[in-house]
């Protein structure tokens, strides 16, 4: 198990209610933590267009998280 | 560089930043908040940026501009918060030696702006209900 601090955004941050919480979670990568969250928080968002980012540095799905991070979960994007 | 900012953009005051005597070519596009999208009448925008974030993938963006086009000056600016009908949401400008890479370099940063920067756009509508926007590439696939 790894101890991780998730931080949500716009849409994310409406469903989970939240706008951060650090979560004990059975994970290896991004994208397992996208999975966990999305089916704690009821939300059918895909992954394909949403971002990822560990410690403020983007990253990619299967990107690996350690014990201690911070992972950001960005839903789809619509700047300008 | 690539700004945030919760104030007003004053595109002519930031054109000034971009004067470069070797520049033959100004380019500008700002993006303007209106008041109808897809059929629905639109009150106000809120636009959340992840400010650390958007900066950091905004120079990416502006160097990988000045990499495709020497001699290019590029500034973005992007509003966060509450906008009106009418007001500047974005503006992007480039200087460089001519024309055509100076639109090709505004295309390009404008574009690049709208599908990789952490920034999402809530729309108010005039019927009371509000909606988060969804990415234009999004809306396509």
């Amino acid at each position: 198990m790894k101890n991780l601090t998730v931080r949500y955004f716009a849409m994310f941050r409406e469903h989970a209610g939240v706008a951060e919480e650090t979560l004990s979670l059975d994970v290896t990568t991004a994208a397992d933590v996208f999975a966990a969250t999305s089916e704690r928080h009821g939300s059918a968002e895909p992954k394909g267009h949403c971002k990822v980012a560990i410690n403020d540095v983007m990253a990619d799905w299967d990107s690996p998280v350690s014990d201690g991070d911070t992972v950001l979960l960005f839903p789809p994007v619509a700047g300008g | 560089m690539l700004t945030i900012t919760t104030t007003p953009i004053n595109p002519d005051e930031l054109r000034r930043e971009l004067f470069d005597p070797a520049a033959g070519a100004y380019c500008s596009f700002e993006g303007w908040v209106r008041n109808l999208n897809e059929g629905q009448a639109v009150l106000r925008l809120e636009y959340e940026a992840y400010e650390p974030l958007a900066v950091s993938e905004g120079q990416k963006i502006l160097a990988a501009a000045q990499a495709q086009f020497p001699h290019l000056y590029a500034q973005c600016v992007h509003r966060s918060g509450l906008l009106e009908i009418g007001e500047c949401a974005v503006w992007v400008g480039v200087s460089s030696p001519h024309r055509d890479e100076a639109f090709r370099a505004c295309r390009y940063i404008i574009d690049e702006v709208k599908v990789r920067l952490p920034i999402w756009k809530k729309e108010h509508y005039v019927d009371g209900n509000s909606g988060w926007v969804n990415c234009e590439r999004c809306a396509k696939s």
